[in-house]
């Protein structure tokens, strides 16, 4: 138990930065970004790929890094410049990064087996694996959302969550709206990408289907974060992204451990993720809110 | 410092709804103008500002603002010369962003945006002082999510991220008109004085003929796409609503069938 426990966990580090890349498009900038399912086997493709290649496994992830940056460039631009809507940016760039991934990987599958990862300097310390891959998701976590909660309280952190917030305010305000949100989708995939690398650094291969449905682990993650972890200020709402990826992550061994077949663990997500979205119509549908008259100032 | 020559802005063009908004528009504004807009639903109004903002491009004629030709310019560009208030209060601010952000974003109008701080605590100061004279105690809730503010202390919150850089051009688009009597009469006077002490050029759009000829050195009524009364001086200052009546009669060729501006 305590193996499936600790599994769970470090499965949930690594996810905890993809996580946090959905939280940037889904909250932040108010888009659902699809663009998520290909950059996380981008990631894991380009960091497979040059580790095989021998190239050393940091600076393979930092590549998967810039290439998640790229997917995001690209689908900001089909959004930002040529007005196509952002969910259809989104599936655009996913469907043309299965094609590129394939290139990448060169079959649909590359194994990383007995190879050099960025888990064995931390093996080489005494760690055993699953401590190996959790003090590596903790650090990255932490770089994350150390990041991440300087870079939002930057000027041009504080342009980007306003335009997703009220973007007729931010052209008003003399800032380029499409800027902002072409930054946000880069900054996003770029994590998501960073993810995909660790995580098929982990599982010792990467696939070209290993993005299929991602996005929906992403948003259940979110949505646990919030609901169980609060979100009162910033920097405690990145952290409760993290404790949602790894609650995600326990639930999903538990239930797998009760004996649901692991073919129906998408399904199972997918309820949960559309009961969640729903819980505001539920509760207001039990619950009626009173009507509130507003008095003049 | 607001030229605008010959504009007309068409809507769906080529279709069955195809909207001519405007037709020959032209205005020439001196610095420290103060015009009150006023006409009937559709007149064109809402068009001509978002037309001087950026919001839309125009099909033809030319604007151009303090100096610069802002015909071909994005709305983002032109932001950094005008300060604008909305007719709906959700407009103009960030509800989800706390109000000393949405007052820091509005200081950095004109500036690009780097990687310093969004906000200094020197601002504060500044914020706090600047909110005391709205006398609408705002001052002690920079931390408030500007959500959770009624219609008016948005509007007034507003007014004050429109004007925090001295904008060359202050466009208000019946920005009290979403809100009860008493208050609105609250942000018009501290729109007065907002234009007054700043010396702002300004264009302000009002449903109400009252406000309209109260306030400002100059009144603009629009009819159909077109401009069709252009008052100004001590004339506009001799103006009643009975008179103002009489002119759209015979300028429009119609009657005046606004029943909003003839009730209030
Ligand atoms: N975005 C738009 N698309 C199509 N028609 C529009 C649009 N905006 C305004 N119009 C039309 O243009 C005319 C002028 O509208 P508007 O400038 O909003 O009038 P006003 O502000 O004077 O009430 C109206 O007939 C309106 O229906
Ligand atoms: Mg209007």
């Amino acid at each position: 138990m305590l193996d499936i426990i600790k599994g769970a966990v470090s499965l949930g580090l690594l996810w905890s930065v993809m996580t946090i890349g959905v939280y940037i498009t889904y909250r932040v900038l108010d888009i659902a970004d699809l663009t998520v399912e290909g950059s996380i086997a981008m990631g894991a493709a380009i960091a497979a790929q040059a580790i095989t290649n021998g190239i050393n496994p940091y600076i393979a992830t930092g590549i998967s890094l810039l290439g998640g940056m790229a997917a995001g460039l690209v689908t900001g631009l089909l959004h930002t410049k040529l007005k196509i809507p952002a969910l259809l940016s989104g599936i655009l760039t996913m469907i043309a990064l299965y094609s590129i991934n394939l290139r990448i990987l060169g079959k649909a599958s590359l194994s990383l087996l007995r190879m050099e990862t960025v888990y064995t300097p931390f093996e080489r310390l005494g760690l055993d694996s699953s401590w190996a891959i959790i003090a590596l998701g903790l650090i990255s976590v932490i770089i994350v959302i150390c990041f991440l909660y300087w870079f939002f309280g930057t000027e041009i952190g504080c342009a980007i969550r306003a335009t997703g917030n009220n973007p007729n305010m931010v052209r008003a305000q003399g800032i380029n709206t499409n800027t902002m949100i072409i930054i946000g989708l880069v900054i996003s995939n770029g994590l998501v990408a960073l993810s995909g690398a660790l995580i098929s650094q982990n599982q010792t291969f990467a696939d070209v289907q290993m993005g299929t449905g991602s996005i929906v682990i992403g948003l259940a993650s979110v949505i646990i974060g919030e609901v169980l972890f609060g979100k009162r200020n910033f920097f405690l709402r990145l952290v409760s992204l993290a404790m949602g990826a790894i609650t995600y992550r326990i639930i999903i061994a538990l239930v797998l451990k009760m004996g649901m077949h692991s073919n129906d663990l998408k399904l199972f997500t997918a309820i949960t993720v559309a009961v969640a979205l729903a819980l505001p119509i539920i509760k207001a549908y039990i619950n009626p809110p009173k009507i509130a008259i507003e008095e003049g100032e | 410092m607001l030229s605008v020559n010959g504009i007309y802005k068409v809507f769906n063009p080529g279709t069955v709804n195809q909207k001519i908004a405007l037709r020959n528009v032209s205005i020439e504004m001196e610095e420290g103008d103060f015009v009150t807009l006023i006409g009937g639903n559709g007149a064109g109004k809402s068009t001509l500002l978002n037309c001087v903002a950026g919001v839309y491009g125009v099909d033809r004629g030319t604007i151009n603002i303090a100096g610069t030709d802002a015909t071909k310019l994005p709305e983002h560009k032109r932001a950094t010369m005008l300060g604008r208030v909305f007719q709906d209060p959700m407009m103009g601010t960030a509800s989800d962003m706390i109000l000393e952000e949405n007052l820091a974003l509005a200081l950095r109008r004109g500036q690009p945006r780097g990687f310093k701080w969004g906000i200094t605590s020197k601002e504060r100061e500044t914020y706090r002082q600047m909110l005391s004279h709205l006398d609408l105690g705002l001052e002690n809730r920079l931390h408030t999510k500007v959500g959770l503010l009624s219609g008016g202390q948005r509007q007034a919150v507003t007014l004050l991220m429109a004007t925090i850089k001295k904008p060359k051009l202050l466009l208000l688009d019946e920005h009290t008109a979403a809100l009860d009597p008493k208050t609105a009469e609250r942000v018009l006077a501290l729109t007065d004085k907002l234009i007054s002490e700043n010396n702002l050029t300004t264009m302000m759009v009002t449903h109400n003929m009252r406000d309209a000829i109260k306030h400002g050195n100059r009144l603009i009524m629009m009819h159909d796409g077109r401009i069709i009364l252009d008052i100004r001086g001590e004339e506009k200052k001799k103006l009643t609503v009975e008179s103002l009546l009489k002119r759209f009669g015979s300028a429009s060729g119609e009657e005046f069938t606004y029943d909003r501006a003839l009730l209030s």
